[in-house]
């Protein structure tokens, strides 16, 4: 399927086009960060519990903006708008925190000093998200109509 | 862990992202077979890569953080097919750009898989 008929399609796409690109980093992180809170939680929880409950906020965030971008429709996106928000809201707190209260951090989480860990990829991401999010907001189109 | 394999395995996978990178430049899509035999060998190399990898792990007197290793190990193989299939599917410029995410991320799975195993 092209993106044209995608667009063409009832359901509104947020997969397609630079949403393709966007859905992989996001796919990519939930996948590190789901395995990463993993192993934390289940080798040595009591070390940093704070810090690991953290990681696994941000794999839950992480996997819900996928699914919803692969899914697409307007529910979809307005799902995919809190995970992003929380996602943004999260990566500068926690990036904050981490830098003026390092007790509460012995181990590292994906969103300690924004991200740095990860080529600072997780600051980046909530705001690539939110401009995509944008540019698909439903409002823009009506549902199964012509795009107006 | 075999060095030469982690860094040919890195070799092949920038081969791979300076080709998506060409493909952006010159808005060539969907790739072509020549990329996607460089494909074929970086998913070969990956996957002879995670079988040698978790041998390696077993037989290692050094503590590895094994969970976390396999992980890597098996990661990286993965995102290569996945990344082929998006890259068919979405043919435009952002196909390739999903094909430079993956190759990054092969990458990085290659720094940390190296990290893993040294800091141990």
């Amino acid at each position: 399927m092209s993106a044209e008929d995608v667009r063409d399609d009832a359901r509104l796409a947020l997969a397609a086009g630079p949403g393709r690109v966007l859905v992989a980093v996001y796919g990519v992180f939930a996948i590190a960060a789901t395995g990463r809170s993993l192993t934390q939680l289940g080798l040595d929880a009591g070390r940093a519990p704070f810090a690991y409950s953290l990681s696994l906020v941000a794999a839950v965030v992480y996997l819900v903006a996928t699914t919803c971008l692969l899914r697409g429709g307007a529910r979809a996106w307005r799902i995919a708008l809190v995970a992003v928000v929380v996602e943004a809201v999260g990566v500068i707190g926690i990036g904050v925190l981490s830098y003026v209260d390092t007790a509460l951090f012995p181990d590292r989480t994906v969103w300690s000093h924004f991200g740095q860990g990860y080529g600072y990829l997780p600051l980046v991401l909530p705001f690539a998200g939110l401009a995509w999010l944008r540019a698909t907001r439903p409002s823009v189109r009506v549902p199964g109509g012509s795009p107006s | 862990m075999l060095i030469w394999l982690t860094l040919l395995v890195a070799l092949v996978a920038a081969v791979a992202l300076v080709g998506a990178v060409v493909m952006i430049v010159r808005d060539e899509s969907p790739p072509s077979d020549r990329y996607f035999v460089v494909l074929g060998v970086l998913l070969l190399l990956l996957l002879g890569q995670a079988v040698g990898g978790c041998i390696a792990l077993a037989a290692t007197e050094r503590a590895v953080e094994g969970v976390t290793f396999v992980a890597y190990l098996w990661t990286a193989a993965l995102v290569v097919p996945v990344g082929a299939g998006l890259a068919l599917v979405e043919r435009s410029r952002w196909g390739s750009g999903v094909l430079v995410v993956m190759a990054l991320t092969v990458l990085a799975c290659q720094l940390r898989l190296h990290d893993l195993w040294v800091a141990a």
